[in-house]
């Protein structure tokens, strides 16, 4: 909302300088965004008529004209504008004027001289209009200052303001607001009744319940709407952001601007029989005055005349029935419609309503008739003619039963804002803001004035309260709380310790959006069906993503086009499964990426070595060191869509699938333009974020015998499953079994491996024997050769 | 005795110049091996009268020790020589850099929130944690914003397709579901990402807020000013930093409050003046609010507030693009490290 600072100062009289000004406003809620002088601060421009105007010798664009500007003496002045005419009246810099990067000096242009310059609306910073001078009316007082003329000494304020505050939705509106919050007197000027002149009515029925409780009318005939809206009006209103059109449609937006009051004019001519106020029925439609023609809804309110719809009561007139300038019997609509039925229909409709805006906040239902008064008033004032007549004001009612007053405790009253505020001053603060208040032992009996729809509990009073009393006086009071210990078992690890230990290992974290291409769903997760949105920002933005990959990959890419080589990347977030709004639907997971060289560049390192999937295995099973994780193949039968399937595992533990590690497809790989693949991983955060707590195991005093036997087996022969089934046999003694070498070469047969495995053996009581040791290790080679084929390396 | 002396001389003479152990070998023969010389003048006692043999005994055995000691002291000097050169050959530019496997970091985001997450928690506030996609009823109608309430259109929300669920807009759904499985008195603090469909400079269509909750008996306005008053102060590591209230209207809080906090302070005629700048919003909890979360709002009250995570990560370390946040350019977040 823009408001005039001029005006506002017309309707209560506030003694504050702009800047003090807008910080009232701000700390009374009215929150003032942008300060605007409505022209820049220059002097020495007053209305000229042009007396004369003649070709300039020397230049083919120029005009030799001579203008009055009140001073008895025809002043010379040289113009390129086009519409320079003879008689026209127009703003005048005078010599020694300053306009925005411009001073005006005397001159010869061309060989004349020139003595001042005729403005054009843009160089007096009042609009971006310069295709020629600024025309002013042909009775502007020559000689006067044009500030004056044109009221440039005001300063506009653009309020940001709330949606509880309808009632703010005007002028007189903030005045009233900041007459409670100051104190200061209200001048709102009295609306005079106009007395019928005929007794023409056009009557209402009202038959949509609470959705429309009163309806007022009036009929004007005989007017001139071809008459044009007066200067001081047209400046209001187009100031204030509102177009100005016509001078019935001008005049009820005026209203809007001034009282807050939206109205409704219809042409009485287009009109057929009584109006109806009723919700609307299935099939009807209509059209409206911007054209758009709407299927009409049963939760629709409708102004019905006896052919039909004639306007959406509260939201927009219809195309048939308004105003045109070939109107001469007006008929004035002024109502109070429920913001319940008219909330959500602009945005249904997608359309831009004053009214509407206005109304689904809420308008005071007394001002209806103050409205039409007004209307009619401003009607004869611009188009009345000799033969305008005035019909009465006729009302349709139904009478609502009284809302009850609201019990304010006064002690609770302190106790929410949490300081101490005097009876007094509470009775005192709701009597500024015109509640009516009745004081019943240690409560107050509050009823608020009819304009406010946001005062219904006693929160609400009592944010009054505070909101007048001054917000800036709240005291900062150190907060005290109850003393309890929060839980934090040593079996779980928090986000904050997964994040820092990939840190550690020289990962970055990233953020990428949650949302992403619906191309990256299908690539990296093989997903048809993901979570859409209705109302995307962009196409590769429009569904949610069930893994983390994508974004990683693309982050990957377009850090690689800045000139990174190496990155190692990760990222924590949810992912969604389905549009369910349970976290079990949007697991959060853990996402890893690592690109390029094995080692950070650096002397004395391998500078060749890319990092392979070992590396970042590495990673996770330290990571994973606190489960039982296990890394099991995919397969070639059922592979991960975004991963190589001979290079690829998931992630195991306890049986359940909590992710997957391994090379991005090289098919990908080439889709993405990536120059090789990167390794990445994917872990389900859950499953991280539990781990064995420690639990002591008694230490042995003996020795402990290492044995380390070499075998050679097929290629194809995973070493986890000869770890597994070693592991099976539980040999009482063996505490650590595990590979320590493995060897290819060319003294091996083609398709063969050598193994070699470090066999650990303890016993808690005595020292183990040679025997006992030599009988293990037997047992150990036997399985090997008996399920794996396995032979003893010599 | 000539001879005595003549030999200790000869011993001096041939051990100062050693310069290694094999030398040193040969020469500790040459004067105490089987035939070296003082063993030979040890042998010829024989010869001598029992007083003579004492004496002269004596005089052998005083040379041989000095000559014991002189052979140690070389032994001493080369091994301490050969330890230098050693040491000396050994020697490493420990000037060049050491090995790495590389250096990782977090997101200035996530750094602010961790720092964030323990100052809260020394007020006993833990963390609490929600779905993203959120249906409408905890998004909005359980906060007070029932359909079609002008304030709905304060969010630009995201719907989903073929669903009433939408992406949350901000993390209080997080509050009711929390105040519908605690009793009071509840301290939470609701990090979390939120989305929002306006994307600018100044906007990001996905953006983390950290909102909070409080909720006990006889909570206030006044203890919901002093709670960020503190928490402001220690993020900011300040310890006299100002915050101002101003009223404004969230449909989940009554009274509800804009946040400014205190950011400089400029020189003018009536002296020095705050520089304000709008942090977040919050309020004491709405009485509908209290109830959709199952808790009585005559027995109990609370406060919430809300702030943009990325504004005061942004804030702390100069950042002055919300953009970079979700870039992720490596020379952008390598400065976190």
């Amino acid at each position: 909302m823009k408001v005039s600072v001029n005006w506002l100062k017309s309707l209560v009289d506030v003694d504050l300088s702009i800047d003090d000004l807008a910080h009232t406003l701000t700390m009374a809620g009215l929150e003032v965004e942008e300060i605007e002088p409505v022209a820049p601060p220059y002097e020495h421009i007053v209305v000229a008529e042009v007396k004369t105007v003649s070709p300039h010798p020397n230049a083919d664009k120029l005009r030799v004209t001579e203008v009055d500007v009140g001073t008895g003496t025809l002043l010379q002045i040289v113009c390129g504008a086009p519409n320079v005419a003879v008689g026209m009246r127009v703003p005048c810099a005078l010599v020694g004027a300053k306009l925005p990067g411009l001073e005006i000096r005397a001159a010869t242009l061309r060989g004349i001289d020139s003595n001042g310059m005729l403005c054009s609306a843009r160089e007096l910073g009042i609009s971006d209009e310069h295709a020629g001078l600024l025309t002013l009316a042909g009775d502007a007082p020559i000689g006067q200052d044009i500030r004056e003329y044109l009221d440039l000494n005001d300063v506009y304020l653009t309020l940001k303001l709330t949606p509880n505050r309808g009632d703010c939705l005007s002028m007189v509106g903030i005045a009233r607001d900041l007459a409670a919050v100051t104190g200061a007197k209200l001048n709102i000027p009295a609306i005079a009744p106009v007395a019928a002149t005929i007794s023409e009515t056009r009557l209402a029925t009202l038959s949509a319940g609470d959705a429309c409780t009163q309806y007022l009318g009036r009929v004007i005939k005989n007017i001139n709407t071809r008459a044009a809206t007066p200067e001081w009006m047209k400046r209001r209103l187009e100031r204030a952001g509102f177009r100005t059109i016509a001078p019935l449609v001008d005049i009820t937006n005026y209203l809007t601007l001034e009282r807050g009051r939206p109205m409704h004019a219809f042409d009485n001519d287009k009109l057929q029989g009584a109006i109806n106020v009723r919700l609307a029925t299935v099939g009807e439609e209509m059209n409206l005055l911007n054209e758009q023609h709407v299927l009409l809804k049963p939760d629709m309110l409708l102004i019905a005349d006896s052919a039909g719809p004639i306007a959406m009561g509260g939201v927009m007139g219809g195309l048939e029935s308004m105003v045109t300038d070939a109107t001469t019997n007006v008929f004035f609509e002024a109502a109070s419609f429920d913001p319940d039925v008219i909330q959500g229909k602009t945005r249904e409709l997608g359309i831009n309503s004053d009214a509407a805006y206005r109304f689904e906040r809420g308008v005071d239902p007394h001002s209806p008739r103050d409205g039409i008064e007004y209307a009619t008033a401003l009607t004869i004032q611009i188009c009345g003619t000799s033969d305008t007549q005035v019909g009465p004001i006729t009302e349709a009612k139904i009478d609502a039963p009284a809302k009850p007053p609201v019990s304010v405790r006064i002690g609770r009253v302190s106790a929410v804002i949490g300081m101490t505020i005097a009876s007094a001053e509470i009775v005192s603060i709701l009597q500024r803001l015109q509640c009516t208040v009745v004081e019943v032992g240690a409560s107050l009996l509050v009823s608020p004035p009819s304009y406010r729809f946001d005062l219904n509990i006693e929160a609400d009073f009592i944010e009054e309260v505070a909101r007048v009393y001054g917000y800036e006086k709240v005291p900062a009071i150190p907060p005290k709380s109850s003393v309890a210990i929060m839980a934090s078992p040593e079996g779980s690890r928090s986000r904050a310790a997964l994040r820092h230990q990939l840190a550690d290992f020289g990962y970055q974290e990233v953020i990428n959006y949650s949302f992403v291409a619906e191309s990256w769903e299908v690539d990296f997760s093989a997903n048809s069906s993901p979570v859409k949105l209705s109302n995307p920002i962009a196409s590769h933005m429009s569904v949610m993503r069930t893994s983390l990959i994508g974004g990683l990959v693309s982050t990957l890419k377009s850090n690689l086009n800045r000139g990174e080589s190496r990155l190692r990347l990760f990222e924590v977030g949810r992912c969604f499964n389905s549009a369910e709004a349970t976290l079990e639907a949007q697991p959060e997971r853990l996402g890893g990426l690592a690109f390029g060289a094995l080692h950070a560049e650096q002397w004395g390192e391998d500078k060749a070595a890319k990092v392979d999937f070992f590396a970042v295995k590495g990673d996770l099973e330290t990571l994973l060191s606190g489960s039982n994780a296990r890394f099991e193949p995919f397969g070639l039968t059922s592979p991960h869509p975004a991963l190589h399937p001979g290079r690829s595992a998931a992630i195991v533990i306890d049986g359940l699938a909590v992710g997957f590690l391994g090379e991005l497809h090289p098919r990908l790989q080439q889709r993405y333009e990536l120059p090789i693949a990167p390794v990445m991983f994917e872990l389900a955060v859950s499953a991280l974020s539990k781990q064995q707590s420690p639990h002591y195991q008694p230490i042995s005093r003996m020795q402990a015998v290492r044995r380390d036997v070499a075998v050679i087996v097929n290629e194809k022969v995973a070493v986890q499953s000869m770890v597994d089934a070693v592991l099976a046999l539980k040999l009482p003694h063996v505490i650590d079994f595990n590979i320590f070498d493995l060897y290819r070469g060319s003294n091996l047969a083609i398709g063969q491996k050598s193994l070699a495995f470090r066999i650990v053996m303890q016993d808690t009581a005595s020292t183990l024997t040679d025997a006992t040791s030599d009988e293990t290790v037997g047992k150990i080679i036997k399985v090997m050769s008996e399920q794996y084929g396995a032979t003893i390396r010599k | 005795m000539s001879d005595l002396k003549a030999i200790l001389h000869e011993a001096k003479a041939a051990l100062s110049a050693l310069k290694n152990m094999p030398d040193l070998e040969q020469t500790k023969a040459r004067f105490l091996g089987k035939s070296g010389s003082l063993t030979e003048q040890l042998k010829g006692l024989g010869k001598l009268s029992p007083e003579a043999k004492k004496s002269a005994g004596a005089a052998i055995n005083e040379i041989k020790g000095q000559v014991e000691a002189l052979i140690n002291d070389a032994k001493a000097r080369i091994l301490n020589t050969e330890l230098e050169a050693k040491l000396a050959a050994e020697a490493i530019d420990v000037t060049l850099p050491g090995r790495t496997s590389g250096v990782g970091g977090l997101h200035p985001v996530t750094r602010s929130l961790e720092r964030i997450e323990a100052l809260f928690a020394t007020m006993g506030f833990s963390v609490a944690d929600g779905p993203e996609i959120e249906t409408d009823f905890f998004n909005f109608t359980a906060l007070n914003t029932p359909e079609n309430h002008p304030a709905r259109s304060m969010h630009d929300t995201f719907y989903i397709e073929g669903s009433k669920n939408l992406l949350r807009t901000h993390t209080s759904p997080v509050q009711i579901r929390h105040m519908l499985d605690h009793q009071p008195p509840i301290r939470i603090i609701c990090p979390g990402r939120v989305y929002r469909c306006d994307h600018d400079a100044t906007h990001s269509p996905m953006f983390h807020q950290l909102e909070g909750l409080w909720v006990d008996e006889g909570i206030s306005l006044a203890d919901l000013k002093g709670t960020l008053t503190q928490f402001l102060n220690a993020y900011f590591e300040r310890d006299d930093m100002q915050i101002r209230f101003r009223p404004s209207f969230f449909p989940f809080v009554e009274p509800g409050v804009e946040v400014d906090m205190e950011w400089g302070r400029v020189k003018t005629a009536k002296g020095d003046k705050i520089k304000w700048l709008e942090i977040g919003g919050a309020g004491v909890l709405h009485p509908e609010v209290l109830k959709a979360g199952g808790i009585d709002p005559e027995k109990y009250s609370g406060f919430a507030f809300g702030m943009g995570l990325d504004r005061l990560a942004m804030l702390k370390y100069g950042v002055n693009d919300l953009r970079l946040f979700f870039e992720n350019d490596m020379k952008f977040l390598n400065q976190f490290r």
